[in-house]
């Protein structure tokens, strides 16, 4: 097994309703969300978080989108105008989740190795146990793996 | 068919204006989103309109804090309280409207909804739109008899805390009851080529047209509900073209011409998402996804006015370049219940900011903070909240961010206060500008000017059995 973070496993939204934040959660490919769903359970992302979320954790499942959705109740200083947060909307808390580490096999780790992250940025390896620079394979830019297709929009 | 506007306007009819001949229905129609909120980019709606074929034109103005300023700007001037881009709007695109056959449905009435139709059949008139037939939505704006309302037992409990609203009357500033889509389609049956409403759901502004054009029945809870998908995926403008989206952001194309959403609606209930060709941004699954699970709750039980809808039985396939078919929505029957937004008067807050440079930035901004709440302290100042953020580390992903870089270049000292003491916060906000000559050094960034205090308006989200305000829900017309 390796650890990677989620980004290299999902991208996602975050938005406000109050004072909760939702954060979908979305694989990028349908094999990987039995992952998701095995792994980003409400006590792993409630302790991710931290104090960063006063209230409650829910997650709701949505398979046909391959795609989890979680409610973090209590996460922005009262929300709406009364917030005196930065992110008084809760919009980026969407990659803050995605920082979180997951556990895969290393086939899985091997295969999404450098997704989320645009041609040449994020240089600085984040990965528990990861080569800084051996495991950026050529072929990009940034000197990052690029399947064809791999961060394509058009997916 | 496409949307081609090949319909005959008919003159002169009232009640029958805008109806096809023969009363035959579409198949498809096209809804294009104009606006995603109030202060969205002004030239998106008149690019929807000219930039290729729709039938109808959605504009959703208003967020949850939205009507409580809009309530602010009436109290100053009676005549205020819409989105008033909207007027300029209307006056740049009426005349390509009418002559399309485009019908706009905007919920830019505000607190205002009368003043906002009378300026926009100005407006139309000046453009040379005579004619121009307007639905005035009414009956959303509560504030009027907000008590006689709890006196009759309506305690409009917070549903977030429970807490009646008794205990904060005095403090509110605006209630409004979320209309569904009943009203924006009897205005539309009544051959209103622009609706305007006040707080109409926004995703009643995109499933309206289609039940008055399609035909479908209030119990056709699947149809209601792909039409609430649909207007969901419609209500935020480029966020689903594009714009916002995590999935290969670098690889989004021309997002300086990015095309707004069209919703292609069949009768059959499953709709594409798309823009208009040769626009920018792009249109796929992925992107789709974002938008789908925007600001959702229980995505079993998506509830609205009219149906409560289930996005998990939601389907996507691509449909061609930039085009995303969306199927499957189900529905189950609406609740007893309507959603209202109260607003409250809560207090005042500011947010000062200042600047560090290398070296030892971050520690520079810490020791500044440290000097500002010792003399806050000493000041005898009561806050309700103080927050100390480093733009550049920690503002927006807090401890997950880690420590800060042993040489950050530069960084960002913020510090917001909250108190229900105006005072006390402007107090506050003349104590920032000291610390650039009265504290730790390499600091700038100080030419904007003492924080400005702003009053805070707390959301108070409710509930009331539809019975006690559905009477009121009415429609009447304008003619510019």
């Amino acid at each position: 097994m390796a650890k990677v973070p989620l980004l290299e496993l999902a991208h996602a939204r975050s938005g406000d309703k109050g004072d909760t934040v939702n954060v979908g959660l979305i694989a990028y490919d349908e094999d990987d969300y039995p992952l998701l769903l095995q792994q980003v359970t409400i006590d792993k992302v409630k302790h991710h978080f931290g104090h960063l979320v006063k209230g409650g954790v829910e997650r709701f499942e949505l398979p046909n989108l391959h795609a989890l959705n979680f409610l973090l109740h209590g996460a922005l200083d009262g929300g709406g105008t009364v917030s005196l947060m930065t992110d008084a909307q809760g919009k980026v808390f969407s990659t803050a989740m995605l920082r979180m580490k997951i556990d895969v096999p290393r086939e899985v780790a091997e295969r999404v190795r450098g997704r989320g992250r645009a041609p040449g940025e994020g240089h600085r390896d984040e990965g528990e146990g990861r080569n800084e620079d051996g495991a950026r394979a050529a072929g990009s830019p940034g000197g990052r793996p690029r399947e064809a297709g791999q961060d394509d929009p058009a997916q | 068919m496409s949307g081609a506007p090949a319909r005959p306007a008919v003159q002169g009819l009232s009640g029958l204006r805008g109806r096809r001949p023969g009363g035959m229905r579409p198949s498809c129609i096209r809804i294009a989103g104009g606006q995603g909120f109030w202060g969205d980019d002004p030239e998106a709606p008149v690019r929807q309109v000219t930039g290729g074929p729709v039938d109808y034109l959605m504009l959703d103005y208003l967020a949850e804090v939205t009507m409580s300023i809009m309530q602010k700007q009436r109290s100053r001037d009676p005549a205020a309280g819409y989105a008033r881009d909207f007027v300029p709007l209307m006056e740049r695109i009426a005349p390509a409207c009418l002559e399309r056959g485009v019908k706009v449905v905007s919920n830019a009435g505000g607190v205002n909804v009368p003043e906002c139709a009378r300026a926009v059949a100005e407006a139309a008139r000046r453009a040379g739109a005579d004619g121009l037939r307007i639905g005035v939505v009414t009956g959303d704006d509560l504030m009027a008899r907000l008590d006689a309302l709890l006196a009759a037992g309506h305690a409009l409990r917070n549903m977030d805390t429970g807490a009646p609203l008794a205990g904060v009357r005095d403090r509110v500033r605006s209630a409004n009851v979320y209309m569904g889509a009943r009203p924006i389609v009897e205005a539309l049956r009544g051959g209103a080529q622009v609706v305007v409403t006040g707080r109409s759901t926004d995703t009643a502004l995109t499933y309206a047209p289609m039940l008055h054009e399609f035909g479908w029945a209030w119990d056709a809870h699947d149809l209601l509900a792909a039409g609430v998908v649909a207007g969901h995926v419609n209500e935020c403008g480029a966020q689903v073209t594009g714009g916002n989206c995590l999935a290969g952001w670098w690889l989004v194309p021309d997002l300086a011409a990015v095309g707004f959403p069209i919703v292609e609606a069949r009768r059959a209930g499953d709709f594409v998402v798309c823009k208009h060709e040769g626009s920018g941004g792009a249109v796929t699954p992925r992107i789709v996804k974002e938008q789908l699970l925007y600001e959702m709750g229980d995505p079993t039980a998506y509830v609205t006015p009219d149906v409560t809808a289930d996005f998990t039985t939601v389907q996507l396939a691509r449909d061609g370049p930039d085009r995303v078919r969306v199927h499957g929505a189900r529905g189950r029957p609406p609740t007893p219940f309507l959603k209202v937004s109260v607003a409250c008067s809560d207090g005042f807050k500011a947010a000062g900011t200042l600047v560090y440079a290398w070296p030892d930035a971050a520690a520079k901004a810490r020791a500044a903070a440290r000097v500002l709440r010792q003399r806050l302290d000493r000041l005898g100042l009561a806050f309700d909240a103080v927050r100390v953020e480093l733009v550049g580390w920690d503002s927006t992903h807090g401890h997950l961010a880690g420590e800060p870089p042993a040489d950050l270049p530069e960084v960002q000292l913020r510090v917001a206060v909250r108190s229900g003491d105006r005072a006390v916060v402007e107090r506050f906000s003349r104590e920032i500008a000291p610390l650039v000559l009265a504290g730790p050094p390499s600091v700038t960034g100080f030419a904007g000017g003492r924080p400005r205090v702003q009053e805070v308006t707390a959301y108070w989200p409710a509930l009331i059995d539809r019975e006690a305000v559905e009477s009121d829900f009415s429609v009447a017309f304008l003619e510019a």
